[in-house]
């Protein structure tokens, strides 16, 4: 499990930087995407691999043991939610930077 | 795409989509949801009614201003932690009370204020951006 | 069901005693610029109220963190952790004098700011939310300088890099927009790195709480992890600091805002990068900073000499305080360098008064500009016989920006050359004093050219607003107040120097009854 978890991590890290390297905004954006996906699945899986474990208290059975660590899901909420914000503020950016120059590179210009 | 059987379907789905969106809301607390998901749940309303009839209608529909619904959520989500200074403990802790409205006992908490905070900061937020994105779509 | 029924015992998660209502002017410059960015973002369309909303919000907050320097001064650093928690479980918020001294006088300089903009930004500025954006950017850079947390350091972190996000964009011209896109997508990379290091920092030590950090960094085992974690830490806030090589955002898009943005921007911004350096490397990794200190002090002085070379070979008035502001990075970054106590109280002092000198460098460009024909160097001319008083500032405000006597900038640049002079790194003395030389004539070049040589254009030369003379003035006066009479100010820096290199004062705050940990 930790080995599909990990080349996952991998995979859409090396994609999410090859993509933030590229000369068009919205390359650069769904990079940025990748690249956020990445870092969300690595903080999830900082706490611990466990399998068949909600990080949800039941009131009948409260054995600390049958849980897992929900601090780094509440960290992946906050940085899902910031990133969110973020890519639909830079998207409205990108069509008005679009609408400028006709073209969406990132030196605002063809070459 | 304003075509006939979107526009025919469109105000009931916004309809239950928007009902979803606050019984996601108030199932947040001890159940999977929240403010935020309910929040999107209700953009994702807005857009359908704004796709099918036209940007105009739906911002005379909201009748307030995206950002001032924004605002007004993030006032709630703030003000909602300085409530505890009354009682003495650090900014942003959980009261609860269990007042009881025609014979239902409601729970009701400074956590519920904020999640509310944040359901109408992202509604204000994201119908923002989305309408403004259809408005340039269509002109 | 594994296992036998477990009791939960509240005494171990929750706050148990009343929390003293003193403490809650901790949280004071957070919640304030918050509820008013909220309420003008509800009364969007009454935008004569705007500026003094935000005028007030701003002069409260500068009066809580002034009251709150006054506290940690004579009685040590305070803490509050939210939601009645207990730390570590909770987020806290710990004020010491590093933390406040930064939020007082960035919030001052945001005051300013301010009323500048009122001269500044127009209707329809403020319609697009000017005032909105400008509170919740400060509601960001006080949360930045006053929380105990490392996640909640980045949630600030973003909190002001959306806002400023707002502000560049304000206006929406083709180059602000073009300034905005590479801002955003450097910095971007920068808190990703940061919540990289966040994560990992809570896959290792089981805690996000600095004060817990400190305690516990020592009793690692594993001391492979914690040079993976300082060295991306110090990637990510020397990204966000404006240190070379990573500092190209800064020069791309600080000269296409409006001036009071630009203003805010070149004092603020990369200030709230060095003071998580601080944090971070003294407080919680200090022996991964030791181990690291060499490549730091190259860092610094590649910066702080290819900073001021860049000025110097700029024509544009605002791309010039970007090279300078840049410079002025790297001899903060020496004193991270050095380490020692006079290095770190160096570079607290200069981060200060950077921030007031950086904001008036700014202003003073955007002065000239709107008197002159434009920014760039080869159009102005003439300005000293024109208008003699802000010659006179002007001339004022380059002694400051270049640290020369009497302005304050002479005295941290004098404790860090010493402080280099005793770790015996002269070398890093000489680039200081070698970058102040190329500062002095960069900025020597812009009175001679735009105030000394005679008017070349025929463009008769516009009158200044007393606003911004009167600005200039206020930001004038305690740099020549300090520069006059430094000692108090040295000796806050060194008790911040002092209390981030000893943090058991800071650990005692958040963890009062902390015997063995």
């Amino acid at each position: 499990m930790e080995l599909v978890l990990a080349i996952g991590i991998g995979v859409l890290a090396g994609s999410g930087v090859f993509l933030l390297l590229r000369p068009r905004t919205f390359q650069v954006i769904i990079g940025l995407s990748l690249l956020s996906y990445a870092v969300n699945l690595f903080i999830f899986s900082m706490g611990r691999i466990r399998l068949n474990a909600a990080p949800v208290l039941d009131p009948a059975a409260n054995d600390p043991a049958l849980y897992t660590d929900p601090v780094p899901q509440a960290l992946v909420l906050t940085a899902i939610v910031i990133g969110f914000a973020m890519t639909a503020l830079f998207l409205v950016v990108l069509l008005a930077s679009r609408g400028f120059t006709g073209t969406d590179h990132v030196d605002g210009r063809e070459r | 795409m304003r075509t006939l059987i979107f526009r025919t379907a469109a105000p009931f789905i916004t309809a239950l989509m928007l009902l979803l969106s606050v019984f996601v809301l108030l199932r947040g607390h001890n159940d999977p949801g929240g403010g935020f998901i309910g929040g999107l749940i209700a953009v994702a309303a807005f857009a359908v009614q704004g796709i099918a009839f036209g940007v105009p209608v739906v911002r005379r529909a909201i009748y307030f201003h995206p950002m001032a619904i924004a605002g007004s959520g993030l006032l709630l989500a703030a003000l909602s932690g300085v409530l505890s200074y009354a009682f003495a403990v650090p900014y942003l802790s959980g009261l609860w009370s269990a007042p009881s409205l025609f014979g239902v006992t409601v729970d009701v908490s400074t956590v519920l204020f904020f999640d509310i905070g944040v359901y109408l900061v992202v509604v204000g937020g994201i119908t923002s951006i989305a309408l403004s994105l259809e408005e340039r779509e269509d002109g | 069901m594994a296992g036998e029924s477990y009791q939960v015992d509240r005494a171990q998660a929750m706050i148990a005693g009343p929390v003293a209502s003193a403490d809650w002017l901790i949280v004071v410059p957070v919640v304030l610029p918050i509820v008013c960015g909220a309420l003008l973002l509800m009364f969007r369309h009454r935008m004569r109220i705007h500026a003094f909303m935000a005028l007030a919000a701003l002069a409260l907050v500068t009066a809580a963190n002034a009251s709150m320097l006054r506290r940690v001064l004579a009685d040590g650093p305070f803490s509050m952790t939210m939601g009645g928690w207990l730390p570590p479980f909770g987020i806290s918020f710990t004020a010491d004098v590093l933390g406040v001294s930064f939020a007082l006088v960035g919030s001052a300089v945001a005051f300013i700011c301010c009323l500048y903009s009122l001269g500044d930004i127009d209707r329809t500025g403020r319609r697009y939310g000017f005032y909105a954006f400008l509170m919740l950017m400060m509601a960001g850079v006080n949360g930045a300088f006053l929380t105990g947390d490392m996640f909640n350091l980045y949630v600030w972190f973003e909190v002001f890099l959306i806002s400023s996000f707002g502000l560049l964009i304000l206006g929406s011209d083709k180059a602000q927009i073009d300034g905005a896109v590479k801002y955003a997508i450097l910095n971007l990379v920068a808190t990703t790195l940061f919540l990289i290091a966040t994560g990992y920092v809570y896959g290792t030590f089981g805690t996000l709480n600095m004060a817990d950090l400190a305690r516990k960094v020592d009793g690692l085992s594993d001391t492979a992890p914690l040079m993976t974690l300082s060295a991306l830490y110090l990637l990510a806030f020397c990204m966000k600091a404006a240190a070379f090589p990573v500092n190209f955002w800064l020069p791309a898009s600080y000269h296409t805002p409006r001036i009071v943005t630009a203003a805010l921007f070149g004092g603020l911004l990369t200030k709230i990068g060095i003071y998580a350096l601080m944090r971070s490397m003294i407080l919680i990794f200090a022996v991964e900073r030791a181990a690291y200190s060499m490549p730091i002090a190259i860092v610094a002085g590649a910066t702080m000499i290819l900073g001021a070379l860049g000025a110097l070979a700029q024509s544009d008035l605002r791309r010039m305080a970007g090279f300078l502001v840049i410079s002025g990075v790297g001899v903060m970054l020496s004193g991270l360098a050095l380490g020692s106590e006079g290095g770190l109280a160096g570079m607290a002092f200069y981060a200060l008064n950077s921030m007031v000198v950086m904001t008036a460098l700014y202003i003073l460009a955007g002065t000239m500009g709107a008197a002159g024909a434009g920014f760039s160097l080869h159009d102005l001319g003439g300005l000293y016989r024109a208008r003699p008083l802000l010659a006179a500032i002007a001339f004022l405000l380059i002694l400051a920006a270049a640290a020369l006597p009497p302005a304050s900038g002479l005295w941290p640049k004098i404790v860090l050359v010493q402080a280099s002079l005793a770790e015996g790194a002269g070398w890093l003395a000489g680039a200081i004093l070698v970058s102040g030389f190329l500062t002095t004539l960069a900025l020597g070049r812009v009175f001679l050219l735009a105030f000394w040589r005679p008017a070349s254009a025929s463009l008769p030369i516009a009158r200044v607003p007393s606003l911004s003379l009167a600005v200039l003035l206020l930001l004038l006066v305690p740099v020549l107040l300090v520069g006059l009479y430094p000692e108090p100010v040295i000796a806050m820096s060194g008790s911040a120097a002092k209390g981030l290199l000893d943090p058991s004062a800071y650990i005692q705050a958040v963890f009062p009854q902390a015997g063995g940990g």
